[in-house]
């Protein structure tokens, strides 16, 4: 990345859908290392903004900068960068736990003898080892999302982006992956992470946005939030 | 930093390869109906020798254009069910990369559903259909054919009515392949003059060309959004 005050820099930024507006004129600004909640009601904006992070998407009017990328005409350059877990675990289901993590390194350019490595140590920090021969399609919710942020890490981005990872998660897949966010977050990689749930702000979060009819109604530091502001704000 | 080129066709190829050596779920269909296609066709149509040398080259190019919708549409609906094309594009690779290593994935699964059709016509309709001359008329016409299909596969996949779509679509693009493609094979399995059959597979080989060419630029407009 190059080196500039924000990793994410948004000024007036908008997506529209034909004559629907996803998000209206975005101003938004995130520091690098840091961990930002996006929260937000279904249809707030949230995906679209991720989506446009990550180059999947064009803006229809403002500016965006990714780590000091102009999006999209350098996307290429931000892609190699950005790790992406969406609500859908993004995996081959017959394919096992290490071809997919092998098909995917190759996509980022990693040499195979590095790539093998990267797997290998991948596979235990998420707990995958026992499990990685096995076909995708035989995991639970839980395991997939595992091996989702498996995925999206294996190539070492600096900007990680989550959209509503929580969703099918039971409480024990929930904790392993705050602690897996914390991990990413002390590795001093920055992380956007989307949730429709309000009170469901990753414990190592350092702040919260509120998205609300494609535009920002809350933003604060985790230290001084309020739910009931919150709460106020996505509703608005 | 984009990954090269080769890597990233080849990474494409191999999974779309090894999936499909796991669950056989694109074969499988493309092979039955291309055998219950030629099956039909030759109960159906009780002709003579010479009437099965006029119908036997149609049959054998509609056989194989059905088949590759079947399997083109599944192809991609497999891509965009698992959200695998997202993670692709989220890559840096370049557009042209994973056209061609679609391209390339789908081809080699029509080709094989080609190769059974061959010996198996050449049975049922008691004409020797393994000519060198044809072989090649089949590997160039369908690889024509994985092009546009996967290009359309590629667009129609993101609609609600796909499997409608598809064929919708694709079948008056690809007229020109399949009007060539039968002359040559016409020509090939009447014992034409060499001249005749090599101008067909020359004009096959030159539009499947031109269709490659706008395929790839077009497919980083049709994955733009």
């Amino acid at each position: 990345m190059r080196d500039e005050p924000a990793i994410i820099l948004a000024e007036r930024l908008s997506k529209a859908y034909g004559n629907l507006p996803a998000l209206r004129s975005l101003d938004l600004s995130v520091k690098p290392g840091e961990f930002v909640a996006l929260l937000g009601a279904n249809g707030s904006g949230k995906s679209t903004l991720l989506r446009l992070l990550s180059g999947l998407s064009k803006p229809t009017g403002g500016r965006l900068r990714v780590g000091g990328w102009e999006m999209p005409g350098e996307a290429l350059a931000v892609r190699a960068r950005i790790g992406l877990v969406a609500h859908r675990p993004l995996l081959y289901e017959n394919l096992t736990a290490r071809e997919n993590l092998d098909f995917y390194g190759a996509l980022y350019g990693i040499d195979r003898r590095e790539r093998a490595r990267r797997i290998q140590d991948s596979l235990r920090a998420f707990d995958l080892h026992k499990r990685a021969d096995s076909l995708a399609r035989t995991f639970s919710r839980g395991l997939k999302q595992r091996l989702s942020i498996a995925r999206a890490t294996l190539h070492q981005p600096d900007l990680l982006l989550l959209d509503e990872p929580y969703s099918g998660l039971d409480q024990r897949a929930v904790a392993l992956l705050d602690e897996m966010l914390a991990a990413a977050r002390a590795e001093g990689r920055t992380i956007v992470l989307s949730t429709h749930q309000l009170t469901r702000v990753p414990p190592a979060a350092d702040r919260a946005l509120v998205l609300s009819r494609g535009r920002i109604s809350f933003d604060a530091a985790i230290g001084s939030l309020d739910l009931s502001e919150i709460y106020r704000s996505a509703s608005a | 930093m984009k990954t090269p080129f080769i890597t990233c066709v080849a990474a494409i190829v191999r999974k779309d390869l090894r999936a499909e050596i796991r669950s056989r779920e694109l074969l499988s269909v493309m092979g039955l109906f291309a055998l219950l296609s030629v099956l039909l066709f030759s109960f159906a149509l009780e002709l003579d020798r010479q009437a099965r040398e006029e119908v036997v080259s149609g049959v054998l190019w509609v056989t194989l254009i059905f088949a590759s919708l079947l399997g083109l549409n599944r192809s991609m609906a497999l891509e965009r069910d698992q959200g695998g094309l997202d993670a692709i594009l989220a890559a840096p690779v370049s557009r042209a990369a994973i056209f061609v290593g679609k391209l390339l994935g789908n081809f080699v699964f029509t080709g094989i559903v080609g190769f059974v059709l061959l010996p198996l016509m050449t049975a049922l309709y008691g004409m020797n259909l393994l000519r060198a001359p044809l072989i090649l008329t089949t590997i160039i016409g369908l690889f024509g054919f994985a092009t546009v299909g996967t290009l359309l596969a590629t667009l129609t996949v993101q609609t609600r009515a796909r499997e409608a779509l598809l064929p919708i679509a694709m079948l008056p693009i690809v007229l020109p392949f399949v009007l060539t493609a039968v002359r040559a094979t016409k020509a090939i399995l009447s014992g034409a003059a060499a001249n005749e059959w090599q101008s067909a597979l020359g004009m096959l080989a030159a539009i499947t060309l031109i269709y490659f060419l706008l395929c790839l630029l077009l497919y980083e407009y049709v994955v733009g959004e």
